[in-house]
């Protein structure tokens, strides 16, 4: 029981900061294909940095710089999916495929140099973003994920920057009628996504094992995300308790062969499928009342009225 | 509209302008938009801005709004030059406009959608109640009622405008610009309007007012500029001028406001949808919807947009399916279509029918209709007899499953509300767009090949018969012609397949008087060529003056079937708002009439033993008494009945 609530919270975390990567890049307006993209970038370069830093660094420190790190990459990352689609214009569902391709490809490469061998294995040491209640073994990230919700909570409903970037999402036009920057606006939501897409790879990779073969990627779990925003209905907290559900699923994967569900001598496989077939099930049901932000995926253009 | 109770106008000194703009050039890659034009605003006016579309009013908004530069001129404000860059500038000055399409976050409240842009805050947190406080004070003042907590998704078009205004009022501006803003609006909602317009002007404020309806103009206008072809006109104070007048220096000619009709003269009937209902998403949007078209009439379907009429429209052209109800369609060009009866509104399935529906030909009123069904003489036995004493009938397909080239081969026409949407396909050249519907006849294409020369020569002659201008005749690109010439190639197009029903959507939205006319004639002429014309139109000029029967729709429901002779602009306003309602229209749920429906396919058995026949054609009779009773009772005794008959 205690490892289900492990694995639920582990999952919980990487899917609600990753889906509200998503809200925001959304909520302005843009669509975030590109968060399994960004998730392996986020997760390399913090994962690199880590396998980098001397054994005798500070825990510490090192959580924090390479949780920067990831963050930053990610950020960095997701504004070419901001340049392409807001200064280009271009369709934002194409170049954030190509992102998330060109993502796998680039951390192939990187993680192959670091090692100077031919495997994408990396290793590391993950036991500093650790901490124990009781029995109960947690990682830093869950504390990221709920300031995250606190955060996209106030950010969005209470604050002036809030409902202009709402606004961008919903009527840009609307929007750029009153002076407000929809450029801007959405480079913003772009990067805030970029920003925790990032984080969520690394929190993907890191807490559970301690080396990584970045040839899988993050094995949809960026795909896997959007489902729960479209299940979260592009709303902080529903995603937070939609993450939570997804997460499950995903644990009772990992926990399957060591409990009772080991019995049943099912293969593990069909664990491991429940989460996307959960998803798929739910997205049929609900795809059809949910009411996405009106402009996403439409590039704003001044020209047009 | 006339008769507005208007407050007297302020009185400004006449050399208080508050905006000037002066010998304002713009051009554009081949035209000049406008050409020289100066505009002076006095403080405290309403200045109407008149002229036909492509005639420069929104691009010269556009230069003083900020969204384009102009070539040549100066803009002064107070005497001031001023120079506008974009529109947070005009914002800045205190100019704000009420765009023709509301910029307005659905699915923000009316107090978020206020103060976007403008939000009071105390360390970047949202201080409501701060803003709600001065909207509140501001609505009570101008008298602009609105709720402050509403989703605008869910309000009235009226109201979703009144936020618009408190949206420039909340920014203290003194010039509004209002661009086309009755566009939209109901009668009384237009009064409601006219009458803020001149309480905002009476408190200081200057108003420009960008329009096309004279009618506005007279009743709360203090001056008119006039503008044609990027040219100024003129400016005219309205005290010292008339409609005819206004129209003449908008349009440079005489225009005919009343359209010249012959009474119509009635024939079979042609379209006749019984209990029709669409469903669009999760809503019901048409509701069992029953009425009919005949030969040589317009009838319009009036209503307010959005309360179902396009989706009625959709229905009827194949774009959607219906959900329930029977499409019932009079011409025997009509390939396919479900042979089938009807009694009284309700069609009955599948092969109790015989080829065609027999119609009581008397049963030009819906409410008073028996029709009948079969080939059999058995079943001619029970059609009623109609005033001639003879069994004559007119036949009916239903339609509902016929595709949408089907219909438009069985000589129905489909002017479209949406032009871009669903008219043209604005990448194409003219002359393809004009053939849309006919590559595939044997004229344009031979074993799959298009023939491009008789495309072409058949376009010529389109162009030429129905006036379309543009700059390369047939192979000018469909995007590159004007709104009235692209409405004009779609009329030329639809017309000229020599339609027995004409279904014209909303066919002058956004046209000038010179193009509505023509539009307007050409339907009236296919009305007098005996053809049947369904008009959908949120006009009421364009409802009252051209149709010879109306149908009111509110909330996807037919409320009230009129006749423009006897009922006045505001009784219809009030019907479209869903003020006022008809009884016992699409009501007539008749008790004995599955009874009717049994016993007939009953008889209509072929191995019925003759003893049993007779027994059952007695209790048949009894039962269609009963029914026929019923139906009278439903019968209103209205005028229509009597008018509809003294025009046959």
């Amino acid at each position: 029981m205690i490892l289900l609530i492990k694995y639920t919270l582990l999952y919980g975390t990487v899917l609600s900061l990753v889906a509200f990567g998503g809200m925001f890049s959304e909520r302005s307006g843009i669509i975030n294909i590109a968060l399994e993209g960004i998730m392996v970038i986020g997760g390399l370069c913090g994962v690199v940095v880590l396998s980098l830093l001397p054994a005798t660094f500070s825990p510490f420190l090192a959580v924090v710089i390479t949780i920067l790190v990831a963050a930053a990459s990610g950020c960095i990352y997701s504004l070419l999916l901001g340049f392409a689609s807001i200064n280009l214009k271009a369709d934002q569902t194409i170049g954030g495929t190509a992102l998330n391709i060109m993502a796998t490809a680039i951390a192939m490469i990187v993680a192959k140099l670091v090692n100077g061998s031919e495997s994408a294995r990396v290793l590391y040491s993950n036991k500093s973003f650790l901490f124990k209640i009781g029995t109960l073994e947690l990682n830093v990230f869950l504390i990221i994920a709920i300031v995250a919700l606190i955060f996209a909570v106030i950010f969005l409903y209470k604050t002036k920057t809030g409902l202009r970037l709402r606004s961008c999402g919903e009527h840009p036009q609307a929007a750029d009628s009153v002076g407000i920057n929809v450029y801007k606006m959405r480079y913003l939501g772009v990067g805030i996504s970029g920003l925790l897409g990032g984080i969520g790879g690394f929190a993907y990779i890191v807490p559970a094992v301690s080396e990584w073969n970045f040839e899988v990627g993050v094995s949809g779990f960026g795909f896997l995300a959007l489902a729960v925003m479209i299940f979260g209905q592009w709303k902080p907290l529903r995603i937070f308790l939609a993450a939570l559900f997804f997460g499950l699923f995903r644990a009772l994967a990992n926990i399957s062969s060591s409990t009772f569900l080991g019995d049943l001598n099912l293969s593990s496989n069909i664990y491991n499928m429940m989460p996307f077939i959960a998803s798929m099930i739910i997205l049929a049901l609900t795809s059809k009342r949910s009411r996405a932000p009106k402009a996403e995926g439409i590039p704003y253009d001044k020209g047009s009225r | 509209m006339d008769e507005l109770n208007v407050a007297p106008e302020t009185i400004v000194s006449n050399n208080d302008y508050i905006i000037e703009m002066r010998e304002i050039t713009k051009i554009f890659p081949g035209i000049i938009a406008n050409d020289n034009i100066t505009l002076q605003l006095k403080r405290g006016e309403i200045h109407a801005l008149l002229g036909e579309n492509g005639a420069g009013k929104s691009t010269l908004m556009s230069v003083l709004f900020g969204l384009y530069q102009a070539e040549s001129g100066e803009i002064y404000k107070n005497g001031e030059k001023v120079e506008i860059k974009d529109p947070n500038d005009a914002n800045k000055l205190g100019i704000g406009m009420v765009h023709q399409h509301f910029k307005l976050v659905d699915v923000f409240t009316v107090l978020e959608n206020i103060i976007l842009g403008v939000e009071p805050t105390k360390n970047g947190f949202l201080q409501k109640s701060q803003a709600r406080e001065k909207l509140v004070e501001l609505s009570e003042r101008y008298m602009l009622k609105v709720d402050p907590d509403a989703l605008v998704e869910n309000i009235t078009v009226g109201m979703q405008q009144r936020v618009e205004i408190l949206k420039m009022l909340y920014r203290e501006n003194e010039i509004l610009i209002f661009d086309e803003p009755t566009a939209v609006l109901t009668p009384q909602e237009i009064k409601e309007l006219m009458a803020i317009m001149v309480g905002l002007a009476q408190e200081g404020k200057s108003i420009l007012f960008i329009t096309h309806k004279l009618n506005e103009i007279m009743a709360v206008a203090d001056r008119c500029t006039v503008l044609r072809k990027g040219h100024c006109m003129g400016t005219v104070d309205i005290d010292k001028t008339t409609k005819t007048e206004l129209s003449r220096m908008m349009v440079g000619r005489d225009v005919d406001f009343i359209i010249d009709k012959a009474p119509c003269k009635v024939g079979d009937e042609m379209l006749r949808v019984e209990g029709l209902s669409v469903v669009n998403g999760h809503k019901t949007t048409v509701s069992d919807v029953s009425f009919n078209v005949r030969r040589g009439e317009i009838v319009c379907v009036a209503g307010i947009e959005g309360n179902g009429q396009s989706d009625l429209v959709y229905a009827l052209t194949g774009l959607m399916k219906e959900t329930g109800g029977a499409i019932l369609y009079g011409s025997d060009r009509m390939s396919g279509g479900k042979s089938v009866g009807s009694v009284n509104g309700k069609y009955l399935h599948g092969k109790d029918t015989g080829d065609v529906v027999y119609v009581a030909k008397d049963g030009s009123n819906i409410n008073s209709k028996f029709l009948h069904v079969g080939k059999s003489e058995l079943n001619k036995e029970f059609c009623p007899q109609n005033d001639e004493g003879g069994h004559k009938a007119v036949s009916l397909r239903k339609i509902n499953r016929t595709s949408i080239r089907q219909r438009n081969a069985g000589g129905i026409s489909h002017i479209p509300e949406d032009r871009h949407k669903f008219g043209l396909v604005l990448d194409f050249p003219l002359e393809y767009n004009l053939v849309l519907q006919r590559y595939f006849e044997p004229e344009f294409c031979k074993k799959g090949i298009l023939r491009k020369k008789n495309i072409t020569k058949y376009a010529n002659k389109l162009i030429v018969d129905y006036d379309i201008r543009s700059s390369l005749g047939a192979k000018s690109l469909t995007r590159s012609m004007s709104g009235g010439n692209q409405q004009k190639a779609i009329v030329a197009r639809e017309i000229d397949k020599d339609p027995d029903l004409l279904i014209a959507v909303q066919p002058t939205r956004g046209l000038d008087v010179g193009a509505i006319e023509y539009i307007h004639k050409m339907i009236v002429r296919q009305r007098d060529n005996n053809k049947a014309v369904l008009l959908i139109s949120l006009e009421l000029d364009e409802v009252m003056n051209l149709s010879d029967r109306i149908y009111v729709m509110y909330e996807g429901k037919i409320v009230a079937d009129l006749d423009p002779k006897e009922i006045s602009v505001e009784e219809l306003g009030l019907y479209m708002a869903g003020a006022k309602k008809m009884d016992n229209i699409g009501a007539r749920d008749n008790p004995f009439l599955n009874e009717v429906l049994s016993i007939e396919e009953r008889l209509n058995d072929g191995k019925l033993p003759e003893n049993k026949r007779n027994e059952l054609k007695k209790a048949y009779d009894s039962v269609y008494e009963r029914f026929v009773a019923r139906e009278h009772e439903y019968t209103r005794p209205n005028v229509r009945e009597e008018v509809g008959n003294g025009k046959q």
